[in-house]
């Protein structure tokens, strides 16, 4: 037997052991995904038994290094992983900021101290983290943040105020975008630091968006004391770390255009809503739009794919992340307005049970923001002109 | 599989570029256009190509051909879409080589695929009978008799119809228009008696004909496939011409994409390069991402032909829908970018747009395939 075939076998085992059975089978919506944490609420003990136990093997983070507590494995291994995860339908262990943002810029750009203090704690779903990016004058002009961190030697003292927190008020640690040189030019002012939520001064209050939730804050910040040595990388060089996390950022996003609504495909969706005779949907202008839909979709995903495979060969571009972040929101935007118009008034019922909540014009309104956060499309085609097409 | 070309793809599409940059560019076509050729290509392009062994790519070892796939010959039709290279290449490289391999006989594909591989040979496919495609309305009629058939008739817009020698019919032999069921596939000697050519200049400058059949006598072996059962390889070549035409498409839109960025560097108003206003790039990246998209679906579709994947007819629907929908996208912003001399003969531009329509219409336009696509997902 090979060693992957090795490999792959005693996964399977330490699967069948460690994976609770209710946690083989998707999450079901945000209340149920684990985030961690100091504070967080776990839904179940086996879901706090499940992001535990592949805390401690490393494998909520399976490509990072064994050393900061990671599961070390190489890319045909963490291939295997996925897919015994994937045979057992087992859902994620932990959905965490700490593994998808900070902690691949810790990893790139951090100092061996800052990863020895952060990356185990990250993996264990110890630690929850958030974003302090954008602020209210600092929208699409990030590099323009006033937040300022002021020199006292051995600290920085900030004062600003932060917006767009995603779970301010439920995370322990924030990475930051600090102002720590006003004279020079804007980019090169800024720092990336980190600092404890519950470090004095430091005040999240939710926003509520127009679907009623409140998954963002904006983080006032108040004399809040940040050590120099929670710099990541350089003082006054934080920017390039921060648009390295924007274009991790951008993937994220970018993905969400590809997903299924449920199990069912949004034609599967229509044909149920608005009826078939025939063979053929009734609303043919709706069966147009679902189809041209479905095709974009299709050449999206496909789209996706190729880039992926593109990079593993070699020959990928890698300026395509602002294209899939771009067009994968603005597909599934227009998903939303599909599934409204294909499900008429049902579609605006926005409470009781019958509308689960009004899952649906909620998540409508939420796919809004989906082409403003971490660059609005109008960024991403202004990305593309200048760094793939060359216009200046 | 991996939506990347292997390196004997990549390099089968470098030579093709090569070649067609130096033996057919679009001035080439304008030479054409304006000697107004029969052909619409040089007298000894098509002997090139075969000499290649391009005309081989699609016919099995077994009959004399390369065999070499899907794929490779997608890169030479998508160069082909850059260059707007007009040949035999499609009409009897594809759809002849499709048809034929699908549906003939031991003895048809070992006379016909080595006649084409060999360059001896062009076909043209005559299905159409209306300006619509709409491949189950055939009424013209196959009437048995004796030892063979008698063909009545009238095809229209067939590719390649006004020059090649055999014709791939798709005629009635029982039933009615509308039916899948009584179409029936023949192969006829253009030069047969009764069979009337008529040239149709069309926008593209490329070789149309409009065909009468007048009781036009072939024997049984003309039948190409069971009697009354030729819709199925049909389809099947259809599809094939599908992706072909979206990969030509393809072509089109990147090299419309890429001549309209250069002069967007170049061209200059108001003191500063036009490529400078946000207005040109916002359209230029979306215009780009576009073709992204594009390039990612025909690949995936060449490939699912290679592979004989059951998931081939939606997916050449995609592409012919995406394609079409892309490409006219495209050449109407080539146009409008490039602003006057965009509006000229004299400037290349205006070629691509000229070609992109009837490309998008042959075989069926984006409406048609995005409403074929959702009646193959039962919608």
């Amino acid at each position: 037997m090979s060693d992957l075939n090795t490999f792959r076998q005693e996964t399977r085992d330490w699967l069948e052991e460690n994976c609770p059975p209710t946690m083989r089978k998707p999450a079901k919506g945000g209340e149920e995904m684990c985030w961690g944490g100091r504070n967080f609420k776990f839904a179940s003990e086996e879901q706090k038994q499940w992001m535990e136990r592949m805390g401690a093997k490393g494998w909520t983070a399976p490509d990072w290094p064994t050393e900061y507590g990671g599961g070390g494995l190489d890319k045909a291994e963490h291939k295997i992983l996925k897919e015994e995860l994937g045979r057992i339908n087992a859902r994620s262990p932990l959905d965490s900021f700490g593994i998808w943002m900070i902690g691949p810029a810790l990893l790139k750009f951090g100092s061996e101290a800052l990863k020895q203090q952060h990356l185990p704690p990250i993996i264990r779903g110890e630690i929850r983290w958030c974003q302090g990016y954008s602020e209210p004058g600092a929208g699409s002009d990030l590099a323009g943040l006033q937040s300022k961190g002021e020199d006292m030697g051995d600290h920085f003292i900030a004062n600003g105020q932060k917006v767009w927190t995603s779970y301010g008020d439920k995370a322990d640690w924030m990475f930051c975008l600090l102002r720590t040189d006003s004279e020079a030019k804007k980019q090169m002012g800024i720092s990336l630091v980190l600092f404890d939520m519950e470090t004095p001064g430091v005040t999240p209050k939710p926003i509520k968006l127009i679907s009623g939730s409140s998954p963002f804050c904006e983080t006032f910040l108040d004399d809040v004391r940040v050590e120099k040595d929670q710099v990541v990388g350089e003082v006054n060089q934080g920017w390039t770390i921060a648009k390295y996390l924007l274009t991790h950022e951008r993937e994220m996003i970018g993905g969400m255009g590809m997903t299924d609504v449920g199990s069912q495909t949004l034609g599967q969706v229509a044909a149920k809503a608005l009826g078939v005779e025939h063979g053929r949907m009734n609303n043919p202008l709706l069966r147009a739009e679902v189809a041209k839909w479905e095709i974009d979709g299709a050449c999206f995903a496909l789209t996706a794919e190729r880039v992926t495979d593109e990079v593993k060969s070699g020959h990928g571009v890698g300026a395509t992340s602002a294209m899939l972040k771009y067009y994968g929101t603005e597909l599934n935007k227009r998903r939303f307005e599909t599934l409204l118009k294909v499900n008429g008034s049902d579609a605006m019922v926005w409470e009781g049970e019958a509308s689960n909540e009004g899952w649906l014009p909620r998540t409508w309104l939420r796919t809004k923001g989906n082409s403003i956060e971490g660059g609005t499309s109008e960024i991403q085609l202004n990305v593309i002109a200048k760094n793939i097409l060359g216009l200046g | 599989m991996a939506l990347v070309l292997n390196e004997e793809q990549q390099m089968l599409k470098e030579s093709a570029q090569g070649f067609l940059a130096e033996f057919a560019p679009v001035s080439e076509l304008r030479k054409q256009r304006d000697a107004g050729s029969e052909t619409g290509y040089a007298g000894n392009l098509w002997g090139q190509m075969v000499d290649m062994g391009w005309a081989a790519i699609l016919v099995p070892e077994a009959y004399g051909g390369l065999e070499f796939g899907h794929v490779g010959m997608g890169q030479i039709v998508e160069q082909t879409g850059r260059t707007l290279t007009a040949s035999p290449l499609f009409a009897t490289g594809v759809l002849g080589v499709t048809a034929i391999n699908g549906a003939g006989s031991e003895e048809q594909k070992t006379e016909l695929l080595g006649a084409i591989a060999g360059g001896e040979i062009t076909t043209a496919l005559a299905v159409d009978e209306k300006a619509h495609h709409a491949p189950a309305q055939v009424s013209m009629a196959a009437t048995k008799q004796g030892q063979g058939y008698s063909l009545n008739g009238h095809k229209c817009f067939v590719a390649d119809g006004g020059t090649a020698d055999k014709l791939i019919v798709a005629a009635r032999t029982s039933g009615e228009a509308g039916d899948m069921q009584g179409i029936s596939l023949f192969i006829v000697d253009r030069a047969a008696s009764g069979v009337e050519v008529e040239r149709t200049a069309m926008t593209d400058g490329r070789n149309y004909a409009n065909i009468s059949f007048n009781n036009v006598e072939v024997a049984d072996a003309a039948l190409l496939g069971e009697e009354g059962k030729g819709f199925r390889a049909l389809s099947a070549t259809l599809d094939a011409g599908n992706v072909y035409l979206a990969a030509e498409l393809l072509g089109i839109a990147q090299e419309s994409f890429d001549r309209t960025l250069q002069y967007l560097k170049e061209r200059k108003q108001f003191g500063v390069l036009i490529g400078s206003f946000q207005a040109l790039q916002h359209r230029a990246a979306d215009w780009w991402s576009q073709v992204e998209l594009c390039k990612s679906i025909v690949l995936k579709a060449l490939q699912a032909m290679d592979a004989a994947d059951a998931k081939v007819p939606a997916l050449a629907s995609i592409a012919k829908a995406k394609l079409s929908e892309v490409a006219e996208l495209a050449t109407n912003e080539a146009i409008q970018m490039h602003a006057g001399i965009g509006m000229t003969d004299e400037y290349e531009i205006g070629f691509f747009i000229k070609r992109s329509r009837p490309a998008q219409t042959l075989f069926g336009d984006n409406s048609y395939h995005t409403d074929r696509f959702a009646l193959l997902n039962g919608y």
